[in-house]
């Protein structure tokens, strides 16, 4: 039980229940979609940017409580980013739950996601959202997909 | 209903079901420290030794190819894979071995008949009548010939509790229709379809009946003749034998009228760059080299279950699903999807305020192999109005014990997601 408590951990079951940032963003620059095919699940992100710097992020729909987790979370971290720190703290964060070998980068509050490298078959779920924020930054129109 | 299930099982002692656990050899693993406690045979079933040796045997001893040679090994192998051939027969109950055509799997069988036997007589106009319990693999095939001919798809609803809806079955089968395709075994409710009236009226309509099968095999008795069906397709992964091969069974004056699905060697007679004549059935169907350690494989799982019988196991599978049943309604929140009277050895259900994969990761983490999802029928999940559900789904060789330890995980799942 106590390694399930790593991937379950009490922040994660805490954003599951409550999720931030869950809404539409009315008046949002971008906004695109996710989708994880293995598991039907969608979500969409939506972002204001202004002058090169996120200002507002939410997200509507996702799942299971890693993805809908970690899809709150993202939307805490990436308030106030600059748009071209996102593609580094996404592969930071993807080294993280995918347990890719080098040193950690200090993640913060989403750090509690790291015990997902545990359970491969989850990957997709917490990056579901990030995937599609990138997707939202080149004006995607198509759904991304986890495949 | 409960008595004769308590009695049937008295037939089947745990002594015997241990005895079918030891041919197993992948039930001894263990995953994060556990023995394995496997609940994943609606996506595929374990292999008994006996599948394991006989493609080991036929690599070992007589590897070579099919009706091509005059060599010792050649005969040898030849005369396995037709023996296989006759196995699929007498399993199915078919009139001839020649009605057995062997193809990858139920996906490819259905995409066989869509493409050689709807494909070429449909209209603009004409319908395919399928249900709204169907795998993918029994939609998709038909969306394409439908695209490709200007047919339409019908489909026929399902209740609440996942049976097929006969009268409104019976009004869309109508002057128009060309060809039913109905599962056997629902993979995401475990629905036993009422095959045989599904057949008499369409046969009163003339209408041919593509069966899939994928799901039934394995858990009950199939007689193609009693059922008077046209074609029936089934996987071998799922009935214990090896990937990657599958069998279509269909009705010889059906198949002689069919044009071949693929070109290649073996399902010719003769080839001159003019014209080619081509092989008879079910050579015809099957072009290029096939998996002939596939197909052996398949012929020795069709030998162990027959040597079980498929009555025992459906006496066994059915005390299995009564008892998961009881047992599950303690878990708070838990919802059965698929409560049809008639079911065979699949439990589908959700918990309130899990996903499905949680609920899977947490039962992994037991030990206990489920699917979690839509399971390939996203059409079901959408008629529920839910994303997926987690489904375990037994075997003969599954246990109460089994049983048991899914609950426990359930009830594990629940603690860590109180309501
Ligand atoms: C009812 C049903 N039909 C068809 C299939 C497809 O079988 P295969 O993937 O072996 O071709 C499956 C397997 O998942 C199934 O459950």
């Amino acid at each position: 039980m106590s390694d399930l408590r790593e991937i379950y951990q009490e922040v994660i079951f805490d954003h599951y229940r409550a999720p931030r940032n869950c809404r539409a963003l009315a008046g949002a620059s971008h906004k695109a979609e996710g989708y994880n095919p293995l598991c039907g699940d969608k979500v969409v992100v939506y972002l204001q940017i202004d002058d090169g710097v996120i200002r507002d992020a939410s997200f509507e729909g996702v799942g299971c409580a890693i993805s809908t987790a970690a899809a709150s979370l993202m939307t805490e971290a990436l308030k106030g980013k600059r748009v071209g720190d996102v593609q580094i703290l996404f592969e930071s964060f993807h080294d993280m739950v995918t347990g890719a070998p080098g040193v950690p980068q200090a993640l913060g509050k989403l750090e509690v996601l790291a015990g997902v490298r545990e359970f491969p078959s989850r990957v997709k779920c917490a990056t579901l959202a990030w995937h599609t924020v990138l997707a939202a930054l080149k004006d995607q129109r198509e759904p991304v997909s986890t495949e | 209903m409960k008595m004769e299930h308590d009695v049937l099982h008295d037939r089947v002692s745990a002594v015997e079901v241990k005895r079918w656990r030891d041919d197993f050899p992948a039930l001894r693993e263990k995953v994060h420290g556990r023995r394995l406690v496997y609940l994943d045979n609606g996506a595929t079933t374990q292999k008994p030794q006996a599948v394991i040796d006989a493609e080991t045997e036929y690599y070992s001893h007589y590897n070579a190819n099919v009706h091509r040679a005059v060599h010792a090994l050649s005969e040898r192998a030849t005369e396995a894979y037709e023996a296989a051939r006759r196995k699929v027969q007498r399993f199915l109950n078919a009139a001839e071995s020649e009605e057995i055509v062997f193809v990858r799997g139920t996906t490819e069988a259905i995409n066989l008949v869509a493409q050689s036997h709807a494909r070429p007589r449909l209209e603009p106009g004409d319908e395919i009548v399928i249900s709204a319990m169907e795998h993918h693999s029994n939609i998709v095939p038909w969306q394409m010939v439908c695209a490709q001919t200007a047919a339409v798809l019908k489909v026929v609803p399902i209740n609440d509790a996942g049976e097929l809806e006969l009268e409104a079955y019976e009004r869309l089968v109508g002057p128009r229709t060309r060809l039913v395709a109905i599962t056997h075994v629902s993979n995401a409710l475990g629905s036993i379809v009422p095959v045989a009236h599904i057949i008499k009226v369409a046969h009163e309509r003339e209408v041919p009946v593509l069966l899939d099968g994928a799901q039934a095999v394995s858990h009950l008795p199939v007689d193609v003749r009693a059922l008077d069906c046209d074609f029936y397709a089934f996987s071998g992964h799922k009935i214990f034998g090896p990937t990657g091969i599958g069998v279509l069974y269909g009705k010889r004056r059906l198949l002689e009228a069919m044009p071949p699905y693929q070109g290649g060697g073996d399902m010719i007679r003769s080839v001159t760059f003019e014209e080619t004549q081509y092989n008879e059935i079910p050579y015809k169907f099957e072009a290029g080299t096939p998996n002939i350690a596939g197909v052996v494989g398949l012929g020795a799982a069709l030998d162990y279950v027959q040597g079980i019988g498929l009555d025992a196991i459906a006496a066994h599978e059915g005390d299995l699903l009564n008892h998961a049943t009881q047992e599950v309604t303690a878990v708070p929140g838990l919802r059965i999807i698929g409560t049809a009277k008639e079911k065979a050895s699949i439990l589908s259900f959700t918990l309130e305020g899990v996903h499905p994969h949680d609920i899977g990761t947490i039962l992994d983490h037991q030990g206990v192999a489920i699917r979690a999802g839509h399971h390939c029928a996203m059409p079901v999940m959408q008629r529920y109005g839910i994303s997926g559900t987690a489904r375990a789904s037994f075997a003969l060789y599954n246990t109460r014990g089994n049983v048991d330890a899914l609950v426990a995980g359930l009830h594990k799942v629940r603690e860590l997601f109180p309501r």
